[in-house]
């Protein structure tokens, strides 16, 4: 059966062969996932059990080897159970590099974020007295602060 | 080379081969997937550019940290580390089923498509709990001076700062945009899981009636383990924005 190529079109020209160690690829991969999902829930409980202390940058460089490692588990789901790395090279450009508007996208809005709140916090300089960072009291339940 | 003239009604999906070596059905589903990731995508920046435009956000470990027939026991990550695991193991079941599909075992695809639809309403059952647990439990808010018991809504955020009051800490109101964005994300997420365990209830059903046995090939299998694999590929990132980080 693994010599029988099954060629589901006609614009199909040949099938990739058939792995006989597939079974064993994907219970690798699905170690990998738990494994990094573990790693993952151990750094998340480590933040809110206060593990790394107080210092914000402390926390927002753990926050970011959480953010690689689930970069890393989509890498092992698109390119193994999607079989993405089985294709060829041109369907593979054609699906990562639009993917790429992301670098952008996150950058430019996070960053945009960010100096929103700065603007919040200053007021955009037109604040004339300096107002004391209190806990806002909500005027109505409901209505945004 | 000269120029050549082209016949007219070219089919170039249909004369000879792909240039991607897939068929058209298989390309479409990716670059459908790939829409939907700029879709899910554009909905989590627009969550991190309103979380990082606050000065305080809500704390995923506080609000997220309770567990069916547990009580009021702090267990942060608990519940939706379960979830998660759910989603790998369906999917593991998937790619079973493609492999199977490859073999032309039809009791195989069978047999790991029923493991996955039942990963699938094992989810939704666990999403559905915890948005009842969101939406029906009470915590008490300060609001106007006065204490009042709030549930987590698209409009009520009863975890905000804390202040002392009558020599006790009680939450403030939160940024209401905390509920929008939670039940939204998730919201749309629970969607495409739901219409994946359709799709993989047709899909088993044409199993059963040897459909794909008939056809020689079983690439339905394949397009619809595309879409459940993307569903749980967001669900990575899901979990990451809204209760790892």
């Amino acid at each position: 059966m693994s010599e029988h190529l099954v060629l589901s079109s006609p614009e199909i020209t040949y099938a990739a062969p058939h792995k006989d160690n597939a079974v064993k690829r994907f219970m690798n991969v699905t170690i990998v996932l738990s494994v990094i999902t573990l790693i993952e829930l151990c750094f998340g409980f480590g933040l809110a059990k206060h593990w790394f202390g107080h210092n914000s940058s402390t926390i927002l460089f753990i926050k970011g080897v959480i953010c690689i490692l689930s970069l890393a588990k989509a890498y092992y789901i698109v390119s193994i159970f999607m079989h993405l790395g089985d294709e060829i090279r041109n369907m593979i450009m054609t699906i990562v590099v639009p993917l790429c508007l992301f670098i952008w996208f996150i950058t430019a809005f996070l960053w945009d974020g960010n100096s929103w709140k700065n603007l919040r916090n200053t007021n955009a300089g037109s604040r004339k007295a300096p107002i004391e960072q209190t806990a806002p009291a909500a005027k109505e339940s409901g209505t945004k602060e | 080379m000269s120029t050549t003239a082209i016949p007219t009604n070219t089919k170039w999906w249909n004369g000879g081969r792909s240039p991607f070596n897939a068929s058209y059905g298989k390309v479409m589903m990716w670059y459908f997937l790939m829409s939907d990731a700029f879709t899910f995508g554009a909905f989590l920046i627009s969550y991190g550019t309103l979380r990082f435009s606050q000065n305080h956000w809500v704390d995923p470990n506080h609000v997220f940290n309770s567990f069916p027939f547990a009580g009021h026991a702090d267990l942060p990550l608990a519940f939706v580390s379960i979830m998660t695991f759910i989603l790998i193991i369906s999917s593991v079941t998937m790619v079973m089923a493609v492999h199977k599909g490859h073999q032309m075992d039809q009791k195989g695809v069978e047999k790991y498509m029923l493991w996955t639809i039942v990963g699938g309403a094992a989810f939704l059952g666990c999403q559905a709990w915890e948005w009842t647990h969101l939406l029906t439990g009470e915590h008490a808010v300060l609001v106007n001076g006065q204490i009042e018991h709030w549930n987590t809504t698209v409009s009520h955020n009863p975890f905000g700062p804390e202040v002392m009051f009558n020599g006790q800490e009680v939450a403030t109101p939160g940024p209401i945009a905390f509920g929008s964005y939670f039940f939204e994300i998730t919201g749309f997420h629970g969607f495409h899981v739901l219409s994946g365990v359709v799709i993989n209830i047709i899909m088993y059903i044409k199993t059963k009636m040897g459909h794909f046995q008939q056809r020689g090939h079983y690439e339905m299998i394949e397009k619809a383990g595309l879409y459940w694999h993307f569903v749980d590929l967001v669900w990575v990132f899901v979990f990451l924005c809204f209760y790892l980080i």
